[in-house]
């Protein structure tokens, strides 16, 4: 019984625990022990098995009295470690905040400890959000659960979201939080054959989440079914006035209105996603979801987003832009590391604190950022990259004259061996090609399971929708899931 | 033009002077969190969660120092930009917590404006000139360095941290230290009626950055500038002026060039010392803040906004001379600092009611109370004086009684010394006291009448033509009235005696 357990999703678990088929203790104990037994995984930063036990409590506590429940009643969750949490070591997988524990909790996880769900751990990822492999952390690697037909080599889960993408699909946490600035819940997703989606741009509450790009950092929900990703979102969703770009909108009750009818519907089908380099498994797989989509009685139609190509460079001007400004507060004056070298000053202490606090892959960006912001540069790159940003959201724009969501790839190819693009950044960003665009536009986007390749392993569709139209998304998603009927899941070797 | 000029070994400079000046905004609450303003408060008392800049904060915009930002630009009549924009400023130091500063570079929230500088011919400004204001943009100040704590560590005070400044650009319109320093003082008076700031220079509250560069008379390209930055009272930013346009000649006349540099004016020495020079100048790398939308002002914000400014400095001293019929001079100290004419306008309005005429009948009176006499009362007092006795009615009531002969401008005061320490109702007083001057004519007859008679050689000399001795019968006669003769009527009635 317990194990048959963490093989429920998020809508099983809170309708088993709100109907009495198990207690929500039992749940969470069930998912504390997979979490104990994964540690090779190398999911999560901290775990929390006692913040899971007290909120299951509670929820129980509430059944007994025949209370509401919350509409993540009795579901432990893994929290991505970038969201700030009270009392719980919150690092960004960085050294410079190993140890900082936040007197504080973020919007979002408040939200969902509000509906009722509980804390499994701090989930690992790629430090600050930076990177695609899950290789960037402080504290090690995240091995994906999944691996190669026949062979042994540990795959990457995807980042930066990789501890989420890891521990949803190796069933040690039902759903998972996981955060997007240029793909990084979509890409993991689509690495670990589970569904997540990045809400549209102020949706979810940026207050309490450490900061990588502020115009494109948005949470969303990891789990296994596009209906658990519509319970979750709704829950983490919302106004928030102390985040001002947050979307002073009601949240609708996505869950409710899911509809995998797609009748009256347009896909559009970008011809500029059509890329070189793109795997053949992957343009199937398109191929397939074009299918799926009229069989679900969506109408198929071409679509041009003209900029595309110029979308990943532009980003990649941007988001360092804001990254490297964000992460200067990381100084060693107020929390989290310090280096204070003997009879040194305050631009020793930093530039020692900063070395020795951040990965490669953050200097880099950093360094990135610094120096197309520097006089002389701004023009040439960071009005340029806003210019192009401007240009790709237009492009979107003129697309929704054809089409009320657009079908794509997540990735140009599945999960790849743990190491083998570590030396070779750009080869690296370009797994975002197809992620990107959405972010620039703030759009909501997600990444669906939709088989796995000829090794076995998992591949993604990705569904981008108009600003605030997560239903659309949402709905085209389900009309996918139903007809892929994706049942593979890894095997246990952990 | 002034006429203030360096006179130099190769001939005449003048000086060219534009300030920036950085405000504190008047408000509770911090320009993006809800932390207390107040000063003085213990170190680290009053910083939140987002001006310690612990991770995942995020600023939000406090609606009351845009507002007042808002009403600053329109008391100088300056442009009002709906769309503004924030943007960062970037550096690292360790009173900035957020490793930058929000700040509005690209597009300010008030665009050119202007204000007038009164024409004072002692300080050398002939005629009245108006200085013209490039922006005001909104910023946060940052925290404060504490080095006398500890002998090897420096600490941090984050107070301040987060305060809201507006940073008030003028154009390079003044070209002397006391066109400057006339400058800072309207400009402190502009805030202070509008009330966007406190205008406390001792607190920092207003602090100037001081540009300044020299030419030769006639030439019509500037001259590099030099930037003096924080300095802290209107005394100081006339004497770094001074100093450096002197310093700047000197330099240039010697062979050598001013290089565009920041500088600290040290007061106890009287001098600005180079603090860092364009070379070394920090790459801000500003860039549009990203957790921040660009503000857009609603035409019912700004209507709100000009709704609620009070009447300012200029209009108020144009209708104490014009309506209330108040002497230039009498005008300007009047109008100088809001609790001046808010002390005046009250004890006006209380005395005018009081005697049931209108204002103009009774401004010179409260005029010259309010500037000389009771302030000169109150100071002779010191200690022994309770301000809170000081009411408009006390004195109003005074000022009614003297107007009506009843006392004269002796005994108002005596009665107001008696009033500013007891409290005691100034009527009363004058009643018990004995501090009424007599104005029956019959008995002030009696008296002038005993005078001249104890002087028939007097009366003998006057009738000749020795007009110089009324002024001895009056004395007299007031004298033998203890100084309680209306001097009016007293003066009256010798005159009729003595032909």
């Amino acid at each position: 019984m317990m194990s048959d357990l963490t093989q429920l999703g998020v809508k099983a678990i809170r309708d088993g625990v709100s109907g009495g088929d198990f207690t929500a203790r039992e749940v969470a104990e069930a998912f504390n022990a997979a979490v104990a037994g994964a540690a090779a995984l190398n999911a999560f930063i901290v775990t929390t098995p006692d913040h899971a036990l007290a909120a299951a409590d509670a929820v129980d506590e509430r059944r007994a009295q025949g209370e509401a429940l919350g509409v993540m009643g009795g579901v432990p969750i893994g929290m991505k470690d970038l969201f700030c949490t009270k009392g719980v070591q919150t690092t960004a997988a960085s050294h410079i905040l190993e140890g900082f524990i936040p007197q504080y909790e973020s919007t979002v996880s408040s939200n969902l400890w509000a509906a009722g769900a509980g804390m499994l751990g701090k989930l690992n990822l790629d430090q600050f959000a930076m990177g695609s492999s899950n290789e960037t952390s402080y504290f090690g690697n995240v091995s994906s659960p999944w691996r190669k037909d026949g062979t042994n080599a540990a795959m990457s889960p995807g980042g930066s979201s990789g501890g989420s993408a890891a521990s949803v699909s190796a069933r040690i946490a039902p759903a998972a939080t996981g955060t997007d600035t240029g793909g990084s819940i979509r890409q993991p997703a689509a690495f670990a054959g589970i569904c997540g989606i990045k809400p549209t741009y102020g949706r979810c509450s940026r207050w309490g989440v450490v900061a990588f790009a502020s115009s494109l950092d948005q949470a969303g929900p990891m789990a296994h079914s596009v209906e658990d990703c519509a319970i979750m979102l709704g829950a983490m969703a919302g106004f928030d006035p102390k985040d001002a770009t947050s979307l002073k909108m009601d949240v609708p009750d996505w869950e409710a209105a899911l509809d995998a009818d797609l009748k009256g519907k347009r896909i559009g089908i970008p011809r500029e996603y059509r890329m070189e380099g793109t795997d053949q498994a992957i343009l199937d797989s398109w191929e397939q979801g074009k299918a799926w989509l009229r069989d679900a009685g969506a109408e198929i139609v071409d679509i041009s987003l003209p900029h595309t190509k110029y979308a990943l460079p532009a980003y990649y001007i941007i988001a360092p832009a804001e990254a490297s400004s964000n992460l200067a507060r990381y100084d060693g004056v107020r929390y989290g590391l310090r280096d204070l070298p003997e009879g040194s000053g305050l631009q020793d202490m930093y530039a020692a604190t900063r070395a020795a606090g951040f990965g490669d892959e953050v200097k880099r960006r950093v360094l990135i950022g610094t120096y197309v912001l520097s006089a002389g540069f701004y023009d040439a790159y960071y009005t340029q990259a806003q210019k192009i940003r401007a240009l790709v959201a237009q492009d979107f724009a003129q697309a929704w004259a054809q089409c009320d969501a657009i079908l794509a790839p997540t990735t140009p190819t599945a999960s790849f061996p743990l190491g083998s693009l570590s030396d070779d950044p750009l080869t690296m960003y370009l797994n975002d090609v197809f992620a990107v665009p959405a972010s620039l536009a703030g759009l909501p986007a997600m990444s669906v399971p939709c088989g796995v390749t000829s090794e076995g392993l998992p591949l993604g569709l990705q569904l981008v929708g108009k600003a605030f139209d997560e239903q659309g998304v949402l709905n085209a998603g389900l009309a996918i899931e139903e007809r892929a009927g994706f049942t593979a899941k890894p095997e246990k070797w952990w | 033009m002034s006429n203030y000029r360096i006179q130099g070994a190769t001939g005449e400079w003048e000086v060219v002077i534009g300030l920036e000046v950085h405000a504190q905004v008047t408000s509770n609450s911090k320009l993006f969190s809800g932390a207390d303003t107040t000063f003085g408060a213990e170190p680290n008392t009053q910083v939140s969660l987002v001006d310690a800049a612990m991770p995942g904060m995020l600023p939000v915009p406090n609606r009351e120092c845009i507002r007042q930002a808002v009403r600053t630009g329109m008391a100088i009549e300056a442009q009002i930009n709906k769309y503004s924009r924030f943007d960062r400023k970037n550096y690292f130091y360790a009173d900035l917590p957020q490793g930058y500063q929000i700040s509005q570079l690209y597009h300010p929230i008030v665009g050119e404006g202007s204000l007038t500088i009164d024409a004072d011919d002692k300080a050398g400004i002939p005629e009245d000139k108006v200085i013209g204001i490039e922006r005001i943009h909104v910023e946060q100040d940052a925290g404060k360095l504490m080095h006398d704590q500890h002998p090897t560590m420096s600490y941090v005070d984050l107070n301040r941290c987060g305060v809201a400044l507006m940073e008030i650009v003028s154009k390079p319109d003044m070209t002397s230290p006391a066109e400057a320093g006339a400058y800072v003082r309207k400009l402190r008076s502009i805030l202070r009626y509008v009330g966007s700031c406190d205008g406390n220079m001792e607190q920092g509250s207003m602090r100037a950055d001081v540009n300044v560069s020299v030419r030769k008379v006639g030439d019509t390209e500037l001259g590099t500038r030099t930037e003096t930055k924080n300095v802290n009272s209107v005394r100081f930013v006339m004497a770094v002026i001074e100093g450096e346009a002197r310093r700047q000649v000197a330099l240039i006349e010697d062979g050598g060039t001013v290089v565009q540099e920041t500088r600290l004016y040290d007061p106890d020495r009287n001098e600005t010392r180079s603090m860092r020079s364009k070379e070394d100048a920090h790459d801000y790398r500003y860039f549009p803040d990203p957790d921040l939308l660009p503000l857009e002002l609603e035409q019912d914000f700004l209507d709100a906004c000009r709704a609620s400014l009070p009447e300012l400095p200029d209009a108020k001293r144009a209708r104490y001379t014009d309506a209330l019929g108040l002497t230039p001079y009498n005008a300007r100290e009047l109008t100088a600092e809001v609790e001046t004419f808010a002390r005046f306008e009250t004890l006006l309005a209380a005395t005018a009611g009081l005697l049931g005429k209108g204002e103009e009948a009774v401004a010179t009176q409260v005029a010259n109370w309010s500037l000389s006499v009771a302030p000169g009362v109150m100071n002779a007092l010191g200690d022994e004086a309770n301000p809170a006795h000081a009411t408009a009615a006390a004195q109003a009531a005074i000022l009614k009684m003297q107007a009506a002969g009843e006392i004269s401008g002796g005994q108002a005061k005596e009665i107001y010394e008696i009033v500013l320490k007891t409290g005691r109702e100034p009527g009363e007083i004058a009643e018990t006291e004995g501090l009424k001057q007599q104005s029956d004519t019959g008995a002030i007859e009696a008296v002038i009448d005993e005078v001249l008679a104890s002087n028939t050689d007097k009366v003998e000399q006057y009738k000749s033509g020795k007009d110089k001795l009324f002024g001895f019968f009056v004395g007299q006669t007031m004298k033998a009235m203890q100084g309680k003769g209306n001097p009016a009527v007293v003066n009256q009635l010798l005159k009729d005696k003595l032909g």
